[in-house]
């Protein structure tokens, strides 16, 4: 069956002045480079890494807000673009996305419920503005807000209850995509988890397939179907949550889980340190973006980009996983 | 620098000749000259003559080309009044006007330039309300009101100076005052409130608060800072001299640029106006491309900003 | 926080009469005085009154303000030896001054608010034309933008009119073209900054046509910087098309309007001088009232201009 959407070898580089030289000089900024993932129907793959590893830059692309550099996105066989033409207009039915900044995705001048009726108005303009705000109405039951708050404005809105009106709007038209870029980071935690179970709830009852980018590696656990960790640009590890999390093996992801803090965990696990901070985006070294960090970087890290590899779902690109895994065999003899 | 100045003087170039474009078009557009030099009843095969001679019967594109050309060979047609030259009846009128204009440029900055830096560090006082209150007056009372009331005080009550016309130095005093009351209200305002916008900056207050003597915090950081957008408005000033006395000049019968062009209009003098019209052109290009020049030289910021946009 | 040594000092509190309604009532006058400064107050009284001379000039001009009455030329205004049949005076026609001035001022008026449209709708349209295409369109409407603020208005205005001739309609269209490149600035930098907040990018999102982006989200949220930028054009192009009609180049007689009237009052001004101060100051008062408002509302609705 086809994926839903397939995203081949996606890459976006900024052409950036840097400091150097006399006036500068030009640099070239890999924000992403070299990405590739499908999402089936209904299924959730979470992507997950560092801030500035390219996560955000990666729904931008997806969505088509920007042009890629190279590569294609295909949303159920047709190339997403960023040409914002009447197809892609039209395409917006399907895929629709929530963002971290609730108070800046609303207009500030419309109230909540005009909010939640713009997506009809858009595209389906035979319905009336009573209609429109029926439709709403139901749409904010269905994400648990009050009928009341329908004549109020953003800014009258807690985050939470903002997270809440971008979700109905979004879904006001049955999307089968759902592109969510770090939705509760910008929330409390105790509302986080209800804005989650929220969007969980609805999966479940609609089924769309999503785009799921968080920071967080609980969040992307708890959210995700499959999982995807970003290192500079590039996916470095992927495979079921259960896998990557429990089963890790990359050492970037190695180090990120090790990170998480929780009561069970303390003086159980060594906490993997990090040595540095990630190279900028800019000066990404050649070779294993991540072999400056790495605790197991070998010569060939420095030359050559591992590729993303292993057996069944579970795909890892690190040379000295690699090579381990052929040696294996070879010990057990 | 220098990138920065050819940039400066490329983009100069582009404006003038946007200017003698857009000149051209509105010629074009204001009708047949045909019919304007010959009147409508002259015959068919005086028009057709007249078209030849003119170039009328060529393509657009090869009028617009030689249009061009005239314009470089100062071949700008003759006045239609006397048939003299456009170009020697506008260039006899310059100096007038330019005795008018350029004592009322001094007397604009003489008097704006001190109050406004008075006023903004003098700010909320009593003497920085009145210096704005009279400065709104000088935003609102257009200049023949002020030069007719001047002229009725001076000339018809008092009868210190005469009313109009330029035969001695006395005749230039009401003109001059005129242009130059409401020119320095214009440049009292920009200079406050650059001046206030510089003196919030966190520089001034590190310098003030670093022991530096108030006075020279801002002779030394505000007054240079401040001057950057007050250049500005006086580069204008300085572009449309000729401009600003087309109003004044005729309040007082003085025979310049301005006036000239104001009968040419009534006229219809088509040569003569666009001759104006170019030489005001030229004249501000010119200005703005100095401001832009001294820009560079004052703001070193802005040249490789700028640079850099450019690249 | 200030803090009012007044209410300290126990003698006030003594002497501050029954209840406390006098420190409540003065603080409410002062508040409402600082959000409604009198200045402000009054050149609003002045608008008030301008608009409605706008809107009922015919019924209210005593006479019909062409009719002439050469019996009664050049009489002087109630109050300076005139009488109360010609409460401005007449002029050297015997027409009747304060009909003049009423028909006048509406005359300018509309043609300032007419022009002041034209300019908002072209600016706005071509600030948001430069946002949504940048690239080359917007290079070649910001290059008309300086093209046009680096040529006085009054020259381009007065180049048009030789050449086209005169009209009203062509007289305020042309004057329609004074400050457009301003509010085209304005409008395009304040697109430009709202298309990269979240609300447009998300509403494109939804799958809106620009035409809606424009209209319907980010043109209503600017709209106030804009309205008080147009506010602050229209007594320019009061000063403009007085300027040019006093030159007799604007509005051509029999229609008449302020700067009409002071250019024809200017040859009585030695035998008749209020001809042509009766329409001078309403000239200053309107301009100077709506710059005060204009100035007003830009501080209280909008710092972020100039």
């Amino acid at each position: 069956m086809r994926p839903l959407l397939s995203v081949r070898d996606i890459k976006r580089h900024y052409q950036v002045r840097v400091p150097g030289g006399f006036f500068g000089r030009d640099a070239l900024l890999k924000a992403v480079d070299g990405l590739s993932f499908d999402i089936n129907r209904g299924e959730t793959l979470g992507l997950v890494g560092e801030s500035g590893c390219g996560k955000s830059t990666t729904a931008r692309l997806v969505m088509g807000h920007i042009p890629l550099t190279a590569g294609s996105v295909a949303f159920d066989g047709q190339p997403v673009t960023a040409r914002h033409d009447s197809d892609w207009r039209a395409m917006r039915r399907r895929m629709q996305m929530v963002y971290q900044d609730t108070l800046g995705a609303l207009d500030r001048r419309l109230t909540i419920s005009e909010q939640i009726g713009e997506p009809f108005a858009i595209h389906e303009p035979v319905m009336t503005a009573g209609q429109r705000h029926e439709r709403a109405l139901s749409l904010m039951d269905s994400v648990g807000l009050r009928a009341d708050m329908a004549r109020r404005f953003p800014h009258e809105l807690s985050g939470g209850q903002r997270q809440r009106v971008v979700i109905a709007r979004a879904l006001a038209l049955s999307p089968d995509l759902l592109v969510c870029d770090e939705p509760v980071s910008a929330l409390d935690v105790s509302i986080q988890a209800q804005v989650l179970n929220l969007l969980d709830d609805l999966r479940e009852q609609t089924g769309f397939a999503a785009l799921f980018i968080s920071h967080d590696l609980k969040v992307v656990r708890q959210m995700s179907d499959r999982v995807a960790v970003m290192y500079l640009g590039k996916i470095v590890e992927t495979g079921a949550p259960e896998a990557v999390f429990k089963r890790a093996q990359h050492p970037y992801t190695k180090a990120l889980i090790s990170a998480i803090p929780t009561p069970r965990n303390r003086g159980r696990r060594e906490r993997i340190v990090l040595e540095g901070d990630p190279p900028s985006p800019v000066d990404v070294p050649p070779g294993c973006a991540f072999h400056t960090r790495c605790p197991l970087a070998m010569t060939q890290c420095r030359l050559d980009t591992p590729l993303l590899s292993g057996d069944g779902d579970h795909l890892v690109a690190c040379h000295a996983i690699h090579q381990s895994a052929q040696s294996a065999p070879l010990a057990a003899e | 620098m220098l990138r920065y100045a050819l940039l400066r003087i490329a983009r100069a170039l582009v404006t003038v000749s946007l200017i003698v474009s857009i000149a051209f078009v509105i010629l074009r557009l204001s009708g047949d000259p045909a019919i304007i030099i010959l009147g409508p009843e002259a015959p068919p095969e005086a028009f057709k003559a007249f078209r030849h001679a003119w170039g009328l019967d060529q393509p657009i594109w090869v009028q617009y080309l030689k249009y061009f050309n005239a314009i470089f060979h100062g071949d700008l047609g003759n006045s239609m009044r006397d048939g003299r030259s456009a170009l020697q009846v506008v260039g006899e009128r310059i100096p007038l006007t330019l005795a008018i204009t350029i004592p009322a440029l001094f007397l604009k900055v003489l008097i704006g330039l001190p109050a406004g830096v008075y006023a903004a560090l003098h700010r909320n006082t009593a003497i920085d309300r009145l210096i704005m209150t009279l400065s709104v007056f000088g935003f609102t009372v257009p200049s023949f009101v002020l030069g007719l009331v001047l002229a009725m005080i001076f000339a018809v009550k008092l009868g210190w100076l005469p009313s109009g016309g330029s035969d001695t130095w006395l005749h230039a005093v009401l003109p001059i005052f005129t242009m130059g009351m409401i020119g320095a209200a214009v440049i009292a305002r920009f200079t406050r409130s650059a001046m206030l916008e510089v003196l919030g900056q966190p520089y001034i207050r590190t310098a003030s608060a670093k022991g530096l003597v108030w006075r020279d915090v801002v002779v030394a950081h505000a007054l240079p800072n401040a001057a950057i957008p007050t250049l500005t408005i006086v580069g204008f000033m300085v572009g449309s001299l000729v401009a600003g006395a087309v109003v004044v000049e005729s309040v007082f019968s003085w025979p310049g640029v301005g006036r000239l062009l104001v009968t040419a209009v009534a006229n219809r003098d088509l040569a003569v106006v666009q001759v104006i019209l170019l030489f005001v052109g030229f004249t501000m290009v010119l200005a703005n491309l100095i401001v832009d020049l001294l820009y560079g030289w004052v703001d070193p910021r802005l040249r490789t900003k700028r640079l850099q946009a450019g690249t | 926080m200030t803090i009012d040594t007044g209410n300290l000092n126990p003698t006030s509190q003594v002497s501050r009469p029954s209840g406390g309604s006098f420190f409540t009532s003065k603080g409410r006058y002062r508040a409402f005085f600082e959000t409604w400064p009198p200045i402000v107050l009054i050149a609003l009284f002045f608008i008030g009154l301008a608009i409605f001379v706008v809107a009922t000039a015919p019924l209210i001009a005593p006479y019909d303000f062409m009719a002439m009455d050469l019996r009664d030329r050049l009489t002087p205004p109630a109050l300076f030896g005139g009488t109360w049949a010609h409460p401005l005076g007449t002029d050297e026609l015997g027409r009747d001054l304060l009909s003049r001035l009423i028909i006048s001022i509406r005359v300018s008026m509309m043609i300032a608010f007419l022009s002041t449209l034209i300019a908002g709708t072209l600016g706005i349209t071509l600030g948001f034309l430069a946002a949504y295409f940048r690239g080359r369109v917007e290079q070649l409407i910001m290059m008309l933008i300086d093209a046009q603020a680096s040529m006085p208005f009054m020259i381009i205005a007065l180049a048009v009119l030789a050449f086209l001739g005169n009209s009203l309609f062509l007289f305020i269209v042309l004057m329609g073209f004074y400050g457009w490149e301003r509010i085209a600035r304005i409008a395009r930098g304040l697109a430009i900054a709202a298309t990269e907040q979240g609300y447009a990018t998300s509403v494109r999102d939804l799958g809106a046509s620009p035409m809606r982006i424009y209209g319907r989200h980010i043109l209503p949220n600017i709209a106030s910087t804009l309205i008080v930028s147009m506010t602050l054009n229209f007594p320019e192009v009061i000063l403009l098309e007085s300027g040019l009609s006093f030159l007799g180049l604007g509005v051509q007689p029999p229609m008449t309007s302020l700067g009409n009237m002071v250019g024809y009052g200017r040859d009585y001004i030695q035998s008749a001088p209020w001809i042509m101060l009766v329409p001078s100051a309403a000239i200053v008062l309107t301009t100077l009232s709506i710059s005060i408002v204009g100035d007003w509302m830009r501080d209280r609705f909008d710092p972020t201009l100039r």
